[in-house]
């Protein structure tokens, strides 16, 4: 491979993309579940670090990583279920609740974790796509993990079962008119804890990533805000599961920017790079908030929308 | 002609018999304002000596040592006071929003910003040995304006595209920090210092002074002072009116004229002007420079100050003086307890989301409903 700076950067940003997108996509994916029932919440930021604790605490206890994982998605749906209950009593505003839990979970997160920061767990383990290339660089670049194929995987699922299954039409009708569902005689307030919590469940789990596969340590500065951005690539993906693997894909390549440019010698504008997500997510909303094709998606009961 | 005007004052609000049922009927309705945020602070107070009780430490010495750091002592009390200063300050930059129906909560980045650019603006003016009176007025004047600005964009992006409020505050509060840690660890670090990096201090002869006979800085003074004059302005003038008026019912308010986009951005910019405010005096009083320890958290635990304060500037005061003892007390209470320093964040994640949650009381308890009362919200 030549020493094209250009080419290094790409390659770095590609590679960034695969390692980064994981916990993204898996935000993402609860996210879009929670809002298609027509709730929003803002809280798997708080999740997601709860998650990367927990997965890294049990990994660290059992030597089994993949028990970590089920204990991130178990912590996550914790979370999720407090949400999900106490938005179902009246008068309570989600979006305010969101933020407490991110609070809360990041709290309780930071209170158990400081036994954690020194000891190393058990990580999980990762195979490349790259393997056809010969090159060596672009092998370890495109080094995946097995949980990247699960949120695929589990995108699809969601995409599939949306359109093509009975569950899936429950969830969209309770998204879209609440009034409809309930003529129906489906509990409205009960899909939407449903959905709040297995959203959760997927949050833990792309927590669990960060802290187990990549950067693979706990401490508090682990999440750079994937939790936040949640809400704005749920838009930008426009509430469609197999868009939210690419819109996680293309965030992820734009945080790996900082790093890409940093391994090409341009230490500059590291912070600049750093709230580039958080920038990014505020053009999303400011754009789509006016768009009628993203209203013409977006589930009628929620919130962030009326 | 007196007895036509006290006449007429008669038919108006009634025999003094019924304006004492006036009375009690707004006792009534306003205790639930009342009973109910305390409800949740006992309740959440209850829940984290659970918590305590589970990981096997007293809770009856955490509370101890919270009363003992945060108002045991005269100087425990100085140093709650300092620190609820921009307490007050950036819960009213959450309250005068919520007036208008807006859930903002950018105050921590315009805290940080706002005490950036003062402490930004003053160095020019150090170098060129300007007098320390007009080097205050200019930094108060450049945080009040940043911070103003920055609450602003979330108003100008509601008003204009309908954008949540909520998340982009929050997005611009992340930004913000980065913004000032972009300067701060670039361009405009002082590299006389080696340790933290930090804008050049202002130096000793430029920092605020104290409130005479105490250790309290003015903040807590300016911080009052400007509570008890946004409760004038919300609660007694046309524009507290055409604001409560805006955020009841926006479209009644539009119907009746009234212009609500700038309504709404006002209250952004006073919102963001208090908390500018505190950033001032962060930089001004305290920490002489900006550096990160600006983004110490004030704006985060301002949103709950306003939110147990029900957004009313008044009631900000004593809930933030509460807030600042707990605040205040957190070094005392990890060092004899060997706790962690986000056991502070558990209670007030904790505090946050019962109290969230009481909100769906309201109106359902029959000994605050009075028949024929009006509704006070």
């Amino acid at each position: 491979m030549s020493d094209n700076p250009f080419l290094i950067v790409l390659v770095a940003m590609v590679g960034g993309a695969l390692r980064v997108s994981t916990p993204f996509m898996f935000v993402a994916l609860g996210e879009c579940l929670t809002e298609k029932s027509g709730r929003v919440n803002l809280g798997l930021e708080g999740t997601l670090v709860l998650g990367a604790m927990c997965a890294y605490a049990i990994s660290f206890h059992t030597g089994s990583p993949w028990l970590g994982v089920l204990a991130a998605g178990g912590a996550g749906a914790w979370l999720g279920a407090i949400h999900g209950y106490v938005c179902k009593l009246p008068r309570v505003n989600d979006i305010a609740i969101g933020i407490a839990m991110m609070l809360f979970g990041t709290g309780v997160a930071f209170f158990f974790g400081k036994a954690y920061i020194q000891p190393s767990a058990p990580r999980l383990g990762s195979f490349s796509l790259g393997g056809w290339t010969g090159s060596p660089q672009i092998e370890t670049a495109l080094e995946v993990n097995a949980l990247l194929i699960v949120g695929v995987a589990t995108a699809l699922l969601m995409a599939w079962a949306f359109a093509n299954t009975k569950w899936g039409l429950i969830v969209r009708m309770s998204g879209d008119s609440a009034p409809a569902a309930r003529a129906m005689g489906v509990s409205v307030d009960l899909v939407r804890f449903f959905s709040t919590t297995a959203g959760g469940f997927l949050a833990g789990i792309g927590g669990a990533f960060l802290s187990l596969y990549y950067p693979g340590s706990w401490n508090q500065g682990l999440s750079s805000g994937q939790g936040l951005m949640a809400v704005a690539l749920v838009i930008f993906a426009r509430w469609d599961p197999v868009r939210c693997v690419l819109a996680a894909l293309l965030f992820g390549a734009a945080g790996a920017i900082g790093p890409a440019l940093q391994s090409v010698g341009i230490t500059q504008g590291y912070y600049f790079f750093n709230a580039a997500p958080y920038i990014l997510t505020l053009i999303i909303m400011t754009i789509s908030a006016g768009s009628k094709r993203a209203m013409r998606d977006v589930p009628g009961e929620l919130s962030i929308t009326k | 002609m007196v007895d036509v005007a006290e006449s007429l004052i008669v038919t108006a609000i009634g025999p003094p018999k019924d304006r004492w049922i006036d009375f009690s009927v707004r006792f009534r309705t306003g205790a639930e304002y009342v009973v109910i945020p305390l409800f949740a602070l006992a309740l959440s107070g209850l829940l984290f000596a659970l918590f305590l009780l589970v990981l096997g430490k007293s809770p009856t010495q955490f509370f101890e040592l919270v009363v003992r750091g945060g108002f045991g002592t005269a100087f425990s009390i100085q140093n709650t006071l300092q620190r609820s200063a921009p307490l007050i300050l950036t819960a009213l930059a959450v309250a005068v929003p919520a007036r208008i129906g807006l859930v903002m909560i950018g105050g921590e980045g315009a805290l940080v910003l706002g005490g950036f650019a003062s402490a930004v603006i003053a160095i020019p003016l150090v170098m060129g040995k300007a007098s320390p009176a007009v080097t205050l007025i200019v930094m108060a004047s450049a945080g009040i304006v940043t911070g103003a600005l920055w609450v602003g964009i979330a108003g100008i992006l509601r008003h204009a595209r309908g954008v949540n409020e909520t998340i982009s505050s929050l997005l611009l509060t992340y930004i913000g920090i980065a913004v000032m840690n972009f300067f701060v660890e670039g361009s405009l670090r002082d590299l006389t210092n080696p340790n933290k990096p930090s804008t050049m201090p202002i130096g000793e002869a430029y920092m605020m002074g104290k409130i005479t006979g105490t250790e309290v800085h003015w903040g807590l003074a300016v911080g009052i002072l400007l509570a008890i004059t946004l409760h004038i302005l919300l609660s007694r003038t046309t524009f507290g009116f055409a604001v409560r008026l805006s955020g009841g019912n926006p479209r009644a308010a539009l119907a009746q004229g009234l212009p609500v986009g700038k309504l709404v951005v006002g209250c952004c910019l006073i919102a963001g002007a208090c908390a500018g405010i505190a950033g001032f005096f962060e930089v001004a009083a305290i920490q002489g420079r900006a550096n990160a320890s600006l983004a110490a958290g004030y704006g985060f635990t301002g949103i709950l100050v306003s939110f147990l304060a029900r957004h009313n500037p008044l009631a900000i005061i004593p809930v933030a003086i509460l807030f600042g003892g707990i605040v205040a007390s957190g070094g005392l209470v990890q060092r004899r307890m060997d706790m962690p320093d986000a056991t502070v964040l558990v209670l007030q994640g904790l505090t946050f989301v019962v109290l969230l949650t009481s909100e769906t009381l309201y109106g359902r308890f029959k000994i605050f409903q009075v028949k024929g009362a009006v509704d006070r919200t």
